[in-house]
């Protein structure tokens, strides 16, 4: 390499030490990876033992097995939806947030940051997951990219969703409300216990409304070569909602919306 | 050159609330400025503005010619801001803490050498491997500062940084702000403690309920709105109608008289006598930056 290109290197690379910096203290700021894994567990143990060998979703693939999935994926969402929202509340409460507000990381760099943490710890939990699950049941294949793709733009999703709630929310029970009242009952209504062809018509058609919906459903069809619906469907409206809710993100951290009065 | 800090003609309003009308102020590179006003004058609300956290409702800012709205990138780049709220990152000691701080504006490894000359410099070296909640107050405060300083900022802004902190730490922060200003750092303070101001800063600007009422070197505000102060302990009596006006101010028996001229003193002294009050103890002053202040600030708010 000759000068002109080390130093326009270093310059690259001092420019991505910023939102690298703030990317790195997110994730070591929040490390619990076990307390989701244990209770996905928890579920897995219980649904399990109370309805296996009782309920077959689809033909050959017992109850454990098709639960599986969902559950990595629930986990996957709520997770990335924790880590962006609780490190906002919390630091706008706490109130070290302006020492980020005083940097000069531009407003894409700052969501590319949080984006990227949540992103990270969604797998994290969802790979633990796996891994321990894999010593109770075969879970089968069938599709690795989908499976990647869906867990990829669910935890993006999620992660923006969280980002925007921690940056409307001033409040710790506000906050809690946004878990309680959406992002609880969507994830629980989605069709990880069930196939929603199992509903009477009028709630099959509610849940197509529930984005979650379709986040489960097509990282199922990665595993089992079947979902509800068709997973090129369903990746069209993760990757359009992930999209929606970036611009929209994006459009409040440059007005500087509830964070620069 | 540009300057450290060109302001021009910069208004903010909240709701009704017209909390600074149209500030004008320039301050040049090296400078050790402070700008003193009493609660709700507008100086953190001014220095927010600086520093990117409130938008203007109009006018603006540049810091060394880079405009803090549309280049914010190079103007927080230049500038080191010290929050006035005592805020702190739970999760990390002090070292760590700082190298993030430096990280967020692009400095690596590189910039260590530094991170430790602040640490030493504001006596945080034996604290650089605690984490920050057990911090005391006195050592949050510390560590905040070093924040600010982390990336090594050629503007460094010191929103109240003494407010409770101990005489030790304030001589110590002090030191250290004087040798970064003689490297050539501006510096920038805001301070309740008017003492601090005369014998640190060579300009002061004052400010009162959003206004820049004086603007001027020290020597000059202290030549132009002070002469002597004269302090008579003269017990429970009343004065003469014709001193009232040079009384200052009056408790305990012992009365403050501001005199313009020396002559004035003679004055005061004929004047008691001729009223058969007795003198028990005198002493006369020179008047300091608290006295300007009262003078300007003091007397109508």
């Amino acid at each position: 390499m000759n000068t002109d290109k080390v130093t326009s290197f270093l310059n690259l690379n001092a420019s991505f030490r910023g939102p690298w910096t703030l990317l790195k203290k997110e994730l070591l700021a929040f490390q619990t990876v076990a307390a989701p894994v244990i209770t996905a567990l928890l579920y897995l143990l219980i649904f399990a033992h109370v309805l296996e060998g009782h309920v077959q979703v689809y033909n050959g693939v017992p109850y454990t097995a098709f639960l599986i999935p969902g559950l990595i994926m629930m986990s996957v969402l709520q997770n990335a939806f924790a880590n962006s929202s609780s490190s906002l509340i919390q630091s706008k409460v706490m109130g070290n947030l302006v020492f980020v507000l005083l940097t000069p990381l531009t407003h894409f760099q700052f969501f590319a940051a949080f984006l990227c943490a949540a992103i990270i710890r969604g797998l994290v939990v969802g790979l633990c997951i796996y891994l321990v699950a894999m010593w109770f049941v075969d879970i089968p294949i069938a599709n690795p990219f989908l499976i990647l793709a869906f867990a990829l733009l669910g935890s993006a999703l999620l992660g923006t969703f969280g980002i925007i709630a921690g940056i409307w929310a001033d409040r710790f029970d506000q906050m809690a409300a946004f878990q309680n009242f959406i992002i609880m009952p969507l994830s629980f209504l989605s069709g990880v216990f069930y196939s929603i062809h199992s509903l009477p018509p009028f709630w099959q058609k509610l849940s197509q409304l529930n984005p979650f919906f379709y986040m489960i459903d097509g990282f199922r069809y990665g595993f089992f070569g079947r979902g509800d619906v068709s997973p090129l469907l369903s990746l069209s409206i993760v990757g359009a909602s992930f999209l929606v809710l970036a611009l929209i993100t994006l459009k409040m951290l440059k007005s500087g919306y509830k964070l620069r009065a | 050159m540009n300057p450290a800090i060109k302001i021009n003609g910069i208004h903010k309003n909240f709701g009704n609330l017209h909390a600074l009308k149209g500030i004008d102020l320039t301050i040049e590179r090296g400078e050790f400025f402070a700008l003193l006003g009493p609660n709700g004058a507008g100086k953190s609300t001014l220095i927010s503005i600086l520093a990117g956290l409130i938008k203007p409702s109009a006018g603006d800012i540049s810091v060394m010619g880079f405009d803090v709205v549309n280049q914010y990138q190079q103007a927080r780049q230049l500038l080191g801001v010290v929050p006035q709220e005592l805020v702190f990152d739970p999760f990390f000691n002090v070292r760590e803490m700082l190298r993030f701080q430096a990280g967020y504006f692009g400095r690596g490894k590189e910039n260590d050498a530094w991170v430790d000359e602040i640490l030493e410099g504001l006596g945080l070296a034996d604290k650089a491997n605690t984490n920050m909640r057990k911090l005391s107050g006195g050592m949050k405060r510390r560590a905040l500062i070093a924040q600010a300083l982390a990336h090594k900022p050629p503007v460094i802004v010191l929103d109240e940084p003494t407010a409770g902190v101990d005489v030790e730490l304030r001589q110590m922060l002090w030191e250290f702000i004087k040798k970064l200003n003689r490297e050539g750092h501006t510096i920038i303070l805001t301070t309740h403690y008017l003492e601090e101001a005369e014998a640190l800063c060579s300009r002061v600007g004052m400010m009162k309920q959003g206004e820049i009422v004086a603007l001027d070197s020290t020597a000059n505000l202290l030549n132009k709105f002070a002469g002597k102060k004269l302090r008579l302990t003269l017990g429970d009596v009343a004065l003469p109608d014709h001193i009232h006006s040079l009384l200052r101010h009056q408790e305990d028996g012992i009365f403050t008289f501001a005199l313009s001229d020396m002559a004035q003193i003679e004055f005061v002294l004929s004047a008691l006598k001729t009223a058969n009050i007795k003198v028990l103890d005198m002493q006369l002053n020179e008047a300091d930056l608290e006295d300007v202040f009262l003078s300007l600030v003091g007397k109508s708010s």
